[in-house]
C-alpha cells in the first residue's frame, strides 16, 4: 500500500518536474494564438474593452481571462469570430454596437494645446503647437480617445455619411416562415 | 452539352447552349412598335458627376458657370475612369448630392443645369474620319475623351476595354444586341433605327483590336432588328469578317459570359474576363457611342432609354440627355395610367427599385419601369426551402445557389465564398423558379457587399494597426533619447568625481567653484 502510495507520487513529481522543465525549456516566443486574436480585432485601439489597446485585450483573450464580447468596435461579427477561433460559445454583446464616427475638432475653438495628438494612438490628428489641428478622417478610427483630454471641448465624435460607396444590400428582410427542416411541400405544386 | 441549335434563319454557324436558362413572358411588344422619339427639354438637368465604374471624375465646373453643350464638366482622375460632359447649353446653379440611380437610393454629387434651351455646342474635336490611317493611341484616346462607359448596364470605360493587353490576343469581337431582359427595347429599336451607324462602331472597335472575327449576337425575338441589321452590313465592306448571328431567345442569353458561350462554345474562367480567352464583348449602344465619338467627335451626352410598363399611359423608346429626371421622361409617355405597384431602373429580373422619380438617367440607364400592381404581384411570405434543386438547374452559371443561400443565411461569409458566389450574376433565375419564393438573390446581393465591406475595414484596421505601432515606437525611441539625454548630464557631472575619487560630487563642485573665484581672485590682483 505504501509503496503504491510512493511509487504514485514519486511518478507525480517526475512528470510535474519533466513538465516544468519543458514549459520554460521548450517556450515558443510571443504568442500565436494572441497574435491570430490581435488580426481579429478592429485595432481602434479605444480601451472599451477595458484594457489599454486592442493587443493588450488579445493577450487577455490568449489566456483565457477575458469574455470574447467586450469589444465595441469588433460588434457581432467580432463575437463571432474569436467565437470560432477560440472554440468558444458566443456570448451576446452586452451594449449596442454604435454607429461609426470619425472625431471632428472645431477649428473656431481648437487652441492647439496637443493634448489630443498625444492622446490619439494612431496619429490621426495632425498640427503643431499653437496651431489649429484637424483630423485626418481617412486614419481616425472613432476611438474617442481624444476626446476627453481636450481643454476646450472641442473635439466632437461625428458620424460618418453613408455614401454609395459605402452602402451595403440589407439582410433580407423577408425571412422564410417555419423552419427550414421538416419543410412540408406547400407551394411546390 | 454542346449540342447545335438550328437556328431559324439562314446563318449556318454552329450556336453553344449554356446551362440553364429560363423561358419569361418578353413583353417587348408594349414599347417596341414606336420610333425612338426626341421629347423636349427637361427644365433641369441632375447631371451625376460620375456615371461609371472606377475612379471619381474631378469636376470641373463651379456654380454659376455658363456651360456649352458637350463641354467637359468632370475630367477623369485615373486609367480607369471617364469624363462627364454637358448634355445641353445652360448655367450650372447648384453642385450638390442629389439622389442617383443606385438600388441604396443614396445621393452623390450632381450637378444640376437649366437649359437655355439654345443647345449652343461647345467647340468639338474634328471628326476622325480618317482613323483606319491614324494611330489606334489618338482613337483611343479620342474615345477616352468622349466619356464613353458599357451602355448596357455596366457602365466599364470602354476605352480601357479597346486597349488589348499585351500579353494576349484578342480574336474575337462580339457586340451584344441579345437585349434578353424582358420589357427592355432600346437596343431592338436603335437596331432597327441606326443599323448602319452601330456597325460604323463596329467597324472602328474592330480596327482597335484588330479581331479576325466580329459576331453580333441578336435574339431571335427581334426578327426586324436582325433584318435590319443583315441589310446593313450588306451595304458594307465589313461582310468578310461579320457576321449577325440569331440566337435562341432564352433568359439570360445577353450575359456577357453566357453570350460568349452561346457564340463560341467557350467558357471564361471563373472569376476570370474574357479578354483571357482572347474575346471583347461590347453592346450595341455602345458601337453607336463610339461611332459618334470617332466620326462626329460628339461626346456621349444623351441615350435611348425604354419607358414601360403596364402602368404608364404610352410606353415608348425616347432619347435623352443625360441627367434628365425619370418623372420627366414618364410625363412624356402620357404619365401614368395607374398607380404604379413599383418603379424599376434596369429590366425586372436585374434592375432595382426606384425611391425618387426626380432620380435623373445615367448612361448606363436602359429602362424605366413602372409596373402595375397586376405585372408585380406580392410575392407572399417566403417558405423554408424544400431541397428541390430547381434553382440549380436553371442556374446559368452552374453555381450551387441553394447552398449559397443556406451559408448567406446563416452570415457564414468564407462558406459562400466556396461555392463562387462573386460568379453569380444576379440574373435571378433561381428565384424565378424558387416554388418557396425565397428572396435567394437578395441573399446573394447581401453577401456579396458585407464581404467587399469586411474586406475594407479589415485593411483600414491593418492600417491603423500599422499606424499604431508607428506611434509606439516613436514614443518608445523618444523616452530612449530622453533617457540618454539624462544619462549624459548625469555622466558630465559625475565626471570630476571620477578625477578626485573620493569625494562625492557636491564637494567637488564645490571644489570647483572655489578653484574658478580664487583665479579670478588672484587675475584680479594681478591686473590691480
Ligand atoms: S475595444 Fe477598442 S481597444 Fe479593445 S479590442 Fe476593441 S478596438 Fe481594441
Ligand atoms: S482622432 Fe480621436 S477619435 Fe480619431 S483615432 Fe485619434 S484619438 Fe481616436
Ligand atoms: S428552388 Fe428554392 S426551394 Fe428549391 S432548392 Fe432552390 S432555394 Fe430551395
Ligand atoms: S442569380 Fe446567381 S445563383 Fe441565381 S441563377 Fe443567377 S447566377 Fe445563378
Amino acid at each position: 500500500m505504501l509503496a503504491a502510495i510512493l511509487a504514485l507520487a514519486a511518478l507525480a513529481a517526475f512528470f510535474g518536474v519533466l513538465l516544468g522543465y519543458s514549459a520554460i525549456r521548450f517556450r515558443v516566443e510571443g504568442d500565436p494564438i494572441a497574435d491570430q486574436i490581435d488580426s481579429l480585432l478592429p485595432q481602434t485601439q479605444c480601451g472599451q474593452c477595458g484594457h489599454p489597446g486592442c493587443r493588450p485585450y488579445a493577450e487577455a483573450l490568449a489566456k483565457g481571462e477575458e469574455e470574447i464580447n467586450k469589444c465595441l468596435p469588433g460588434g457581432e461579427a467580432l463575437v463571432l469570430a474569436l467565437a470560432d477561433l477560440l472554440g468558444r460559445e458566443p456570448v451576446a454583446m452586452d451594449i449596442k454596437e454604435k454607429v461609426p464616427s470619425v472625431a471632428f475638432i472645431d477649428p473656431e475653438l481648437c487652441i492647439g494645446c496637443t493634448r489630443c495628438i498625444q492622446a490619439c494612438p494612431v496619429d490621426a490628428i495632425i498640427g503643431a503647437a499653437k496651431q489649429l489641428h484637424a483630423v485626418l478622417n481617412s486614419e481616425c478610427t472613432g476611438c474617442e480617445l481624444c476626446v476627453e483630454p481636450c481643454p476646450v471641448a472641442c473635439i466632437e465624435m461625428r458620424p460618418i455619411r453613408e455614401d454609395i460607396q459605402r452602402w451595403r444590400w440589407p439582410y433580407p428582410a423577408r425571412q422564410p416562415v417555419a423552419s427550414d427542416i421538416a419543410a412540408p411541400l406547400r407551394d411546390a405544386a | 452539352m454542346a449540342i447545335a441549335l438550328k437556328p431559324k434563319s439562314t446563318s449556318q454557324r454552329r450556336l453553344w447552349r449554356f446551362h440553364g436558362g429560363i423561358h419569361i413572358p418578353d413583353e417587348k411588344a408594349l414599347s417596341n412598335e414606336r420610333a425612338i422619339e426626341r421629347p423636349p427639354l427637361a427644365e433641369r438637368l441632375w447631371v451625376p458627376l460620375q456615371q461609371h465604374i472606377g475612379a471619381p471624375g474631378r469636376p470641373l465646373v463651379a456654380v454659376g458657370d455658363h456651360v456649352l453643350k458637350g463641354q467637359m464638366i468632370a475630367e477623369p482622375t485615373g486609367f480607369i475612369s471617364a469624363p462627364v460632359h454637358a448634355p445641353t447649353s445652360g448655367r450650372v446653379v447648384a453642385i450638390e448630392p442629389h439622389p442617383v440611380p443606385h438600388p441604396s437610393g443614396l445621393s452623390a454629387p450632381c450637378a444640376l443645369i437649366e437649359p437655355d434651351g439654345l443647345e449652343t455646342w461647345a467647340e468639338l474635336p474634328p471628326p476622325l474620319a480618317d482613323y483606319p490611317q491614324l494611330d489606334p493611341a489618338l482613337i483611343r484616346e479620342r474615345i477616352r475623351w468622349a466619356g464613353v462607359v458599357g451602355m448596357g448596364g455596366a457602365s466599364f470605360p470602354t476605352s480601357v476595354k479597346l486597349t488589348p493587353g499585351t500579353d494576349r490576343e484578342i480574336q474575337t469581337l462580339i457586340i451584344n444586341g441579345a437585349e434578353c431582359e424582358p420589357y427592355i427595347t432600346c437596343d431592338d429599336r436603335l437596331m432597327r433605327e441606326r443599323a448602319a451607324h452601330i456597325l460604323e462602331g463596329v467597324r472602328i472597335m474592330h480596327h482597335l483590336l484588330r479581331v479576325r472575327t466580329v459576331l453580333i449576337g441578336i435574339e431571335d425575338n427581334k426578327p426586324e432588328a436582325i433584318a435590319a441589321m443583315q441589310l446593313a452590313l450588306a451595304e458594307t465592306d465589313m461582310g468578310g469578317y461579320t457576321e449577325i448571328v440569331p440566337i435562341p431567345t432564352l433568359y439570360p442569353s445577353g450575359g456577357e459570359k453566357q453570350l460568349i458561350r452561346i457564340l463560341t462554345g467557350k467558357e471564361v474562367p471563373t472569376s476570370g474576363i474574357p479578354a483571357q480567352i482572347g474575346i471583347v464583348c461590347q453592346n450595341v449602344g455602345t458601337a453607336a457611342a463610339v461611332a459618334d465619338a470617332v466620326l462626329e467627335g460628339k461626346p456621349l451626352i444623351a441615350r435611348v432609354v425604354t419607358v414601360t410598363g403596364r402602368a404608364i399611359a404610352a410606353p415608348r423608346n425616347l432619347e435623352v440627355p443625360v441627367g434628365t429626371p425619370i418623372e420627366h421622361l414618364i410625363a412624356q409617355c402620357g404619365g401614368y395610367r395607374e398607380a404604379p405597384r413599383k418603379l424599376v431602373c434596369g429590366g425586372p429580373m436585374m434592375g432595382f427599385e426606384l425611391r425618387e422619380s426626380a432620380t435623373p438617367i445615367t448612361k448606363a440607364t436602359n429602362c424605366v419601369l413602372a409596373l402595375a400592381p397586376e405585372e408585380a404581384p406580392d410575392p407572399g411570405p417566403a417558405l423554408a426551402c424544400i431541397r428541390c434543386g430547381r434553382c440549380a438547374e436553371v442556374c446559368p452559371t452552374r453555381l450551387l445557389p441553394q447552398q449559397m443561400y443556406w451559408n448567406a443565411r446563416a452570415k457564414d461569409l468564407d462558406r459562400v465564398q466556396d461555392y463562387n458566389l462573386f460568379d453569380c450574376i444576379e440574373c435571378g433565375c433561381c428565384a424565378q423558379v424558387c416554388p418557396s419564393h425565397i428572396p435567394l438573390v437578395q441573399y446573394y446581393r447581401y453577401a456579396k457587399t458585407e464581404i467587399w465591406a469586411r474586406e475594407q475595414e479589415k485593411r483600414k484596421s491593418e492600417q491603423a494597426r500599422a499606424r499604431h505601432a508607428a506611434k509606439q515606437a516613436r514614443l518608445e525611441r523618444q523616452e530612449q533619447e530622453k533617457q540618454a539625454r539624462l544619462r549624459k548630464q548625469k555622466e558630465a557631472l559625475a565626471a570630476p568625481k571620477s578625477t578626485d575619487s573620493g569625494e562625492d560630487p557636491k564637494q567637488a563642485l564645490i571644489a570647483a567653484a572655489r578653484e574658478r573665484a580664487a583665479a579670478r581672485r588672484t587675475s584680479d590682483t594681478g591686473s590691480a
